[in-house]
């Protein structure tokens, strides 16, 4: 998030695309829903009448996957209305003509016929946005798992830049981020192209400083695999030896039956997590490791607040610490490692090789927490990035692109989107909410909801079992008739095993990102009776 | 006198136009009792604990809804502001099912009282809001027995059949906080006040029972009842705070990062509140992360390592299945090259761990195949 969400309380205008906030990110939406209460203006862009929709202000219910035609319509429009913040554009970002000369190509009627709404409704969406300044945009999601989701993320950047809501308190560009660390995981260089802090590995003086610190004499140089390659890699044979670190890939990747395939065809499968999972049935080595509240270290959350995580109880059995484990088996490979503990690895390696963190000491985490860029040991921390116009490298670009489908649409024999998401009582494959007492009672099984209109057409009634189908799998599940869904839209989640709809999900990536499309796929629904 | 100080127990006191008497007083430092009043909502007066004497003023007035001004002469604890608190206590106590040693006075009647409540809880301990009641402390603060009142005859209202949460509304003092929490701090507008005159109870949509209501279990109305008419279901009578320490964390489930208190008795989580004041939740917190604490209790748990043998696993020490793990790592990057080697980083799991695996991966295997599922 370029901003907080301690500025969701005074924000004027949320824009929510793609974010199906009440469920994903519940505290957040809380806020949103105070500021609504005392006068903000809301809009959500989105296929689902989802809960926050009862509090918005507006709600355009566009198809899945047609982000891009309904934002670069609406920039059309304040382009060719003038709406748009030219002095923002002129004195704080770059590109303008060629993103002039892109949304050209996106007048309204164009994108409605796209996006399934009306003209006029993109129209006064646009006109709506640049009424009131400054605006939050927030997505989530329903922006980046899509073929197109890198895409849809600098579309959304760029709109956000005409509207001049960049640098601003209230305003920016706000993805809501899924797991609790998963900003932390990028920000620690747990990707293939960048080092702890995003210095690329391709950069000799990068990989020159982290030879340094790290005592070795060669870092490799080119940037590494994203999972969906590895997991290819499996079956090519080009990896040969596996090491998953607490992810359940065989229920949260797109497509299980390919990704057991190629799980199964790993020569050596090192798991390490809390729990026996469909993953680590796959495994040759499985090592146990301490949970959330065993050990102490911190969380990166989306507002980019490092605050700390604390011991509570002691791991069972023999469980260690997940630094541990690594740090072991460096050991055996013949690296001595220094740090002991967590705060060792942050104040002695982690605070020193990545600038942005530069100032974040465990003993300035005791309240709640920084948020990074916190460069020395006296800065406060950074609540609005950007501030000023003031982009990281010069100027804002814009980065015109083009509307494209998904990779799979609705056709004759699988008329139906799929599309999917988390639901509020459980996270992901269950592997710990499902052991929690009580959230059973709450949301106990999947469903897969539907519009009433569909469900008139094939005679289904709410609560009837129905098989769903895709090219990939099939999955039986009740069904949930909700006046939420709108016609041709099939929704569900992957908190249930037999009911995962990553039987379903269709294993198409982002060509850039390699994120998967899980937000959208052709299927069709049948009684199973 | 200047423009915008008041007195205050005979001290002069400033004050920013707007503010209530409650306000202005809290911020010089002057507590001045509440039940009622809930932080960031708006003020009632319904419960009238708050009252203070204003002099010229015919009636008490409740310090939450009367706003300070200019020369306006406040007493918060005279003696007619403290036989009042009383009598509103004494009234409160006697109102419900409030069985402990603050309702003590009379021996025969109390236990006459508190075997009746036990038998109905099922449970011989006292209230389980016991050391955590508001109403308790204020009680014991004011010397307030319960001798002048009878204790109520009616018995339990218990609503039992909610996962998380257990109403028991016979100790429910109509202070009106949980609608506030739900209503106007998490907005989720499960519940309000229904029926009328001494009938008044909170009630969810057609005073059904939670689970079939539009509750979301955030547990908010839970955290902001004052007394033991809302008790989460697993704290249950097991949590006693004399007995807990509390230890400040942050939840493990999305990204939003709240802040939790939790409640640790005997090396235990026994319940998580959310931090008050803390950014970025402000108290607040989810189902998840109010709930969803005890899975690390779960004797699902892997609690050795582990190593296949043919379709199974055997257990292992950690030197055997370390050693194993290195020596299959080193044979790989013998034969094949360290990039023949891949991992993926959790994005639940802390950021130690995965700097330490990034550097496993850089540093001691030699390859950049690191990934975590940055973008799902
Ligand atoms: S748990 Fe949350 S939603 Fe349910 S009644 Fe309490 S405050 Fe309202
Ligand atoms: S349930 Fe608790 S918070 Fe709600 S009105 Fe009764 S005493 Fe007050
Ligand atoms: S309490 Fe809920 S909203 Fe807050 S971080 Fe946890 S899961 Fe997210």
């Amino acid at each position: 998030m370029t901003n907080s969400f301690g500025e969701f309380a005074r924000a004027r205008m949320f824009v929510v695309i793609g974010s199906n906030m009440t469920e994903a990110h519940p505290v957040a939406a809380t806020f949103v829903k105070n500021a609504v209460a005392r006068g903000a203006r809301l809009m959500v862009v989105d296929p689902r009448r989802h809960a926050l929709v009862d509090h918005a202000h507006w709600h355009i219910p566009i198809r899945v996957g047609s982000d891009i035609a309904f934002l670069n319509a609406v920039m059309q429009v304040l382009i060719a209305e003038e709406l748009y913040d030219k002095a923002f554009v002129a004195s704080c970002t770059t590109g303008f003509e060629d993103l002039r000369a892109k949304v050209a190509g996106y007048p309204p009627e164009r994108a409605a016929a796209i996006c399934g709404v009306t003209p006029e409704a993109i129209r006064e969406a646009a006109r709506e946005m640049a009424a009131v300044k400054p605006a939050m945009l927030c997505y989530t999601l329903g922006i980046t798992e899509h073929t197109c989701g890198r895409n849809n993320v600098v579309t959304v950047a760029n709109l956000q830049m005409l509207l001049g809501n960049m640098g601003v308190e209230c305003g920016g560009v706000n993805p809501l981020r899924g797991q609790n660390n998963v900003q932390g995981a990028c920000d620690m260089g747990a990707l293939p192209n960048v080092f702890p802090g995003y210095q690329p590995v391709v950069n000799a003086e990068a990989r020159a400083k982290f030879e340094a610190a790290w005592n070795v004499p060669h870092l490799p140089e080119k940037p590494g695999l994203m999972i969906p390659q590895m997991m290819e890699g499996l079956v090519s044979k080009k990896i040969r030896a596996f090491y998953i670190f607490g992810e359940n890939l065989a229920g949260t990747e797109p497509d299980i039956r390919k990704v057991e395939h190629e799980l199964a065809a790993a020569e050596f499968l090192i798991c390490q997590d809390i729990f026996p999972t469909e993953t680590t049935r796959f495994a040759h080595v499985v090592l146990p490791a301490a949970a959330w509240s065993e050990n102490d270290g911190t969380f990166t959350n989306s507002e980019r607040r490092v605050s700390r995580v604390r011991t509570a109880s002691a791991p069972p059995g023999v469980a260690q610490p997940n630094w541990w484990i690594f740090r072991e088996i460096a050991r055996r490979l013949g690296h001595t490692w220094a740090a002991d503990s967590a705060q060792a690895l942050w104040d002695d390696e982690i605070a020193v090789l990545a600038p942005a963190l530069a100032g974040i000491r465990y003993h300035r985490l005791e309240g709640d927490g920084l948020q990074w860029p916190c460069t020395r040991e006296d800065h406060p921390g950074t609540c609005v990035l950007h501030k000023d116009g003031d982009f990281t490298c010069g100027r804002g670009k814009f980065t015109p692109v083009d509307w494209t489908p998904p990779a799979e649409e609705s056709c004759s024999e699988y008329p139906l989107v799929l599309s999917t998401g988390r639901r509020l009582a459980h996270y992901h494959t269950r592997t710990q909410t499902g052991r929690c007492e009580g959230m059973n009672a709450i949301l106990g099984e999947e469903t897969a909801d539907i519009s009433p209109l569909d469900a008139a057409d094939l005679g289904i009634a709410d609560g009837e079992r129905i098989r769903v189908r895709s090219r990939r799998g099939q999955v039986e599940v009740k069904a949930k008739v909700s006046p939420r869904m709108p016609r041709g839209l099939v929704w569900m989640a992957f908190h249930f095993r037999e009911a995962n709809a990553n039987w379903l999900t269709n294993p198409a990536f982002d060509p850039v990102t390699l994120t998967a499309e899980y937000k959208a796929c052709a299927v069709r629904i049948e009684k199973t009776g | 006198m200047a423009a915008d100080v008041f007195t205050l127990n005979g001290r002069e006191t400033p004050f920013t136009p707007g503010q209530t008497i409650l306000e202005a007083a809290g911020a010089a430092g002057v507590r001045i009792p509440t039940l009622c009043h809930l932080e960031g909502t708006l003020p009632t007066g319904a419960c009238r604990i708050c009252v203070v004497e204003v002099e010229g003023a015919r009636t008490l007035l409740a310090a939450c809804t009367t706003p300070a001004a200019a020369g306006m002469q406040v007493h918060t604890e005279s003696p007619r502001v403290v036989a009042a608190r009383k009598t509103i206590l004494e009234l409160l106590l006697a109102s419900g099912n409030h069985n402990c040693a603050a309702v003590a006075g009379d021996g025969a009647r109390w236990t006459d009282f508190q075997l009746r409540v036990a038998q109905t809880e099922k449970t011989a301990d006292l209230c389980p809001a016991w050391g955590d009641c508001r109403l308790q402390e204020l009680a014991f603060q004011y010397q307030v027995h319960a001798g002048t009142y009878a204790p109520p005859d009616a018995g339990p209202d218990l609503e039992d059949v909610n996962p998380m949460i257990v109403r028991d509304l016979s100790r429910c003092i109509l202070c009106g906080r949980c609608v506030k929490a739900c209503n106007e701090v998490q907005v989720n507008k499960a519940i309000s006040f229904g029926y009328r005159g001494s009938r008044t109870r909170i009630v969810a949509a057609g005073d059904r029972p939670l689970i079939e209501s539009d509750c979301v279990f955030c547990g908010e109305c839970v955290q902001a009842c004052p007394v033991g008419a809302l008790v989460e279901r697993k704290a249950g009578y097991a949590w006693r705070p004399w007995k807990a320490e509390r230890i400040r964390t942050t939840c493990p489930y999305c990204g939003v990062g709240c802040q939790q208190w939790l409640h640790v008795q005997d090396g235990k989580i026994v319940k998580v509140t959310g931090v008050e004041e803390a950014a970025p939740n402000r108290g607040r917190l989810c189902v998840k992360g109010r709930f969803g604490y005890d899975f690390i209790y779960s004797p699902d748990r892997l609690r050795t390592p582990l190593i296949r043998e043919g379709e199974d696993f055997r257990e292992a020490s950690w030197d055997e299945a370390l050693d194993l793990v290195a020596e299959r790592l080193k044979a790989v990057i013998a034969a094949h090259g360290p990039d023949a080697v891949a991992g993926v980083s959790c994005a639940r799991s802390i950021n130690e761990d995965s700097y330490q695996m990034q550097k496993l991966f850089r540093a001691a295997i030699g390859t950049n195949n690191i990934d975590h599922c940055a973008r799902t």
